[in-house]
């Protein structure tokens, strides 16, 4: 018998690489370091786009599960990150809410826009799921433009920034540190679950439907949660988000918005958490490295994203542990 | 106005946004009959057609007119065009993948959208491009109900075109071999049907019927836009399912109750113009709650 | 006592009937077979008391309980869990992995419990693990746990797949065609793990086989469908005398071979 073992693992190939617990705490530390010391180095300018890289480090983590690990097409997550950004909008500038008060309320919103968006289409074939999730994408926005409380096209503006503690967060770098923990949630609760109960129900679901119904697996239910998971996800993205800006706007929340995340999760690799966040890096930072290519630059995108599906659909970021499976 | 009039004029803007949305629908449901793929793209080869009967048009126009004349010629000449096109997205995108789980066609899909989008972007610098064709403001005058010659033909060409495919499918041999491989792939190929030519053709049909009605919107609204097969993608589709996705009659039906809904839906108090959309949504949401075979399509007990 | 009673199921597809009016049942503790040329019926048989076909007509009870309206995620619940014809393992996960999915539905924990890692969570998390790997050692697999399961040899994914099977804590066992392309000593531990499954664990055992060799010596009970219709029913030797059932096999092939007499 041939020796090839396979751990399938949320961490990709660098499970073979950091093999040791010691290696992987070095690792671990050399990563957390280089966040910390990183906007010192970079400037203002590049703390500012780190900090939106980190976003769509929360946002495609999220994504993620949907895609990645339930294997649910959802072309419109851009509608939970802008249920969380005009929830927080709307409770502390309308409601004189407290952000950390309207951010349980923006989770919560999106856990009931999550069930009542997932629970009708996740019974039928999963082309449909895309679909529909595309159709309410844009119902989200349409609402967003057209409603008073959510101030129309221009959006709202004037969003007061959180207080933690007495520490004001407010300048770049403050939100800068903002993201980089929310950043460390969002991995380790994608870690936390990818390894749980739930989490290799979503890979059985996502594998053979069929089987994992015979195994006693309600796959209605297990999608819903990877659908309402990803759904917080991108809520509390949105509520930081506005926080962060003080301003936000239809333009925001688009359909190219939900394409865009969904790259970060195309190109590294779904369903692994490095390369997720490798995409994330890619689909924030080329545009920067990209800047004279103007609208060529999605296109590009584009084109990447085609050859990937064609050629490599494990993504870019390397699964060594997983190989052979994969076609 | 009265309460009539508004009517019969909502009934006419509804036929003829219904034809639009009927021809776009029948090309997904074809593809999704035949090999079971929701063709993402196919709204954005819609937008295709559009800009290519712009071009033939505008290199035909000295020859033929810019009237109603030389938009008809383009439109044939865009339908084959853009049919070809269609043949070469599925041989180089879809073929490699059907055999690979269902999220990476979807994937693959949505990427060939997105050249397609981004590609015209990039060439368009995301401009409106005036189509340039003349087709004069004359119509009929049924008391105070006004169809305009344009809205006429429009609609006679989409019905036209749904006729010719409906012949096709059901009379001639190659549409029957259609149907056999929408049934069992696997049985057709035992019974010697060419299925790869089969699904070639489909896509090219399907294709073409989209080009044909971007070519016409081009002519009636008067520009072209490299983001305008998204929302028609999108219609097209919740008229593929109102009707029952995988069914030719069903588009059709499905097609003019969308765009009757959309017309009328946006006279109910509280649903302006700027809620159609969502209004649209909506009823696709309901459908698939409710109904989600459709009018016209069958339940099927998928095989173990 | 009965355990499975199947009353009046008929399933048609398109007009053609697959199943008419078949009446069936299995006694607790049973080991019994079903047997039946091909196309007559069998897998879609099982396919409706697992709750992947609705029939059009009739009932199927487990321990008294109608089964019929389930989803199949709720009769295996309920205690019915199956193997498949065509093998049909998680890719890309690892054997433990697969024999775990089985136990998702006797356990409980959720997204909170799973994100903060409660002590509850950890301990079912172990419970999960032990169990599974109990399972595949109760079949036979005592290494290459960690192994993609797909890349398995052949006979040893069926024995997954019964491991699999085994952990949804099951009170009826149903095996599609269990030592299809099984070499003969594989077959032969086949039928010791078998009898184990019903002597150590209780579970009640029935399968779909076309090796009546196998069938004759493992079963108590047989019955015989053929074109949708349940023709026969009763102990191997009433069966293998039966003429109903010879001239069922006979029709398609030479019958007094394929049942082995
Ligand atoms: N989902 C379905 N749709 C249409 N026909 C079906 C479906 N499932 C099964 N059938 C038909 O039902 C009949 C019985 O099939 P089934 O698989 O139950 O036979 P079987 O007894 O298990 O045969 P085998 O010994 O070859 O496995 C066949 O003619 C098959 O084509
Ligand atoms: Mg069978």
């Amino acid at each position: 018998m041939p020796d090839t073992p396979i751990r399938p693992s949320a961490w990709g190939g660098l499970t073979t690489i950091l093999d040791t617990p010691l290696k992987r705490q070095v690792a671990i530390a050399v990563i957390l370091m280089a966040m910390i010391v990183a906007p010192l180095l970079f400037g203002q300018y590049a703390t500012v786009i780190l900090t939106n890289a980190l976003l769509y480090v929360v946002l495609a983590l999220g994504l993620n599960i949907v895609v990645g690990y339930a294997g649910l097409l959802d072309l419109g997550f851009a509608a939970f990150f802008a249920v969380g950004a005009y929830t927080v909008g709307i409770a502390t500038l309308n409601f004189g809410l407290n952000f950390w008060l309207a951010l349980p309320l923006a989770v919560f919103f999106a856990i009931i826009a999550g069930i009542i968006i997932g629970t009708p289409t996740l019974r039928l074939r999963s082309d449909y799921l895309a679909i529909v999730t595309l159709g309410f994408g844009e119902i989200v926005r349409l609402a967003a433009r057209n409603l008073r409380e959510t101030g129309g096209a221009s959006g709202l503006s004037g969003i007061e920034s959180p207080w933690l503690f007495g520490w004001h967060i407010s300048t770049p770098l403050d939100f800068y540190y903002v993201f980089c923990v929310l950043a460390i949630i969002a991995v380790v609760v994608s870690v936390r679950l990818a390894n749980s109960r739930l989490g290799r129900a979503w890979l059985y679901v996502r594998h053979d439907e069929d089987a994992a119904e015979a195994m006693g697996i309600d796959r209605v239910k297990v999608k819903l949660a990877a659908y309402v998971v990803g759904a917080v996800y991108g809520a509390i993205g949105g509520a930081f988000f506005a926080a962060n800006l003080g301003a936000i706007s239809p333009n925001s929340f688009s359909f190219q918005q939900s394409v865009l995340i969904l790259m970060a999760v195309i190109l590294g690799g779904m369903g692994k958490i490095p390369g997720v966040i490798l995409g994330a890096f890619i689909v924030i930072l080329a545009p920067e490295l990209l800047r004279d290519f103007g609208d060529l630059r999605l296109f590009i995108f584009a084109v990447g994203l085609l050859l990937i599906m064609l050629f490599r659909p494990s993504g870019i970021w390397p699964a060594k542990s997983r190989t052979g499976a994969r076609r | 106005m009265g309460f009539i009039d508004i009517f019969s004029q909502q009934l006419v803007n509804g036929i003829v946004l219904g034809s639009f949305y009927a021809l776009v629908a029948l090309g997904y449901t074809m593809v999704f009959g035949v090999v079971k793929l929701l063709n993402f793209a196919h709204g954005d080869l819609y937008m295709v057609g559009g800009f290519a009967g712009f071009l033939i048009l505008s290199f035909l126009s000295p020859f033929i007119g810019p009237g109603w004349f030389g938009v008809a010629v383009s439109m044939v000449f865009a339908m084959i065009a853009v049919g070809i096109l269609g043949v070469v997205i599925e041989r180089v995108a879809y073929a490699p993948m059907l055999s690979a789980p269902r999220l990476s066609i979807l994937i693959t899909a949505l990427a060939v959208s997105l050249v397609l989008q981004n590609g015209m972007l990039t060439i368009t610098k995301g401009q409106y491009v005036p189509f340039g064709s003349a087709l004069g403001f004359g119509g009929v005058n049924l008391g105070s109900l006004f169809i305009s010659y344009n809205q006429m033909i429009l609609v006679g060409v989409s019905i036209a075109l749904m006729a010719g495919l409906e012949i096709f499918v059901s009379r001639t041999q190659y549409g029957r071999a259609m149907r056999a491989v929408s049934v069992d792939k696997d049985m057709s190929r035992l019974l010697g049907i060419n299925v790869n030519r089969v699904i070639a053709g489909t896509f090219f049909l399907g294709t073409g019927l989209a080009a044909a009605a971007g070519t016409m919107a081009g002519a009636y609204y008067g520009s072209l836009w490299y983001f305008m097969g998204f929302l028609i993608g999108l219609k097209a589709f919740t008229a593929a399912v109102i009707g029952g996705i995988g069914s030719i009659p069903g588009a059709m039906l499905g097609g003019l109750i969308l765009g009757l809904l959309e017309s009328f839906g946006t006279q109910l108090p509280g649903v302006g113009s700027e809620w159609k959309d969502v209004f649209s949504f909506s009823v696709l949401i309901l459908v698939l709650v409710f109904k989600p075979t459709g009018l016209l399509g069958k339940p099927e007990q998928e095989r173990m | 006592m009965t355990l499975l009673q199947v009353q009046g199921v008929s399933l048609s597809f398109a007009g053609s009937k697959v199943l008419q009016g078949v009446n069936f049942a299995v006694a607790e503790g049973a080991i019994a077979s079903l047997i039946g040329p091909n196309g007559a019926g069998k897998t879609s048989l099982f396919n409706c008391i697992t709750g992947f076909y609705k029939p059009q007509a009739g009932s199927i009870r487990l321990a008294g309980t109608e089964t019929l309206r389930m989803k199949p995620h709720q009769v295996t619940r309920s205690g019915i869990a199956r193997t498949f014809q065509n093998v049909r393992l998680f890719r890309e996960m690892s054997v433990t992995e697969n024999v775990m999915s089985g136990l998702h539905c006797r356990t409980s924990a959720g997204i909170i419990e799973s994100i903060l890692r409660l002590p509850g969570q950890q301990r079912e998390e172990t419970m999960i693990r032990d169990f599974a790997e109990e399972c595949l050692t109760f079949v036979g697999i005592t290494e290459g746990w960690d192994r993609d399961a797909t890349t398995l040899p052949y006979g040893w994914q069926r024995r997954v797949e019964i491991a699999r099977a085994l952990a949804t804590k099951p009170k009826l066992l149903l095996l599609d065609e269990p030592a299809a392309g099984l070499t003969s000593s594989e077959k032969e531990d086949l039928i010791g793990l078998i009898g184990r499954i019903r002597d150590q664990r209780g579970i009640s055992v029935l399968l779909i086989e076309h090796d009546t060799g196998l069938v004759m010596r493992v079963s108590e009970r047989i019955s015989v469908l053929d074109h949708g219709v349940m023709i026969a029913e009763g102990a191997p030797k009433e069966i293998q005398a039966n003429p109903k059932v010879i001239e069922a096999y006979l029709g398609v092939e030479d019958g007094e071979a394929s049942l082995g007499l």
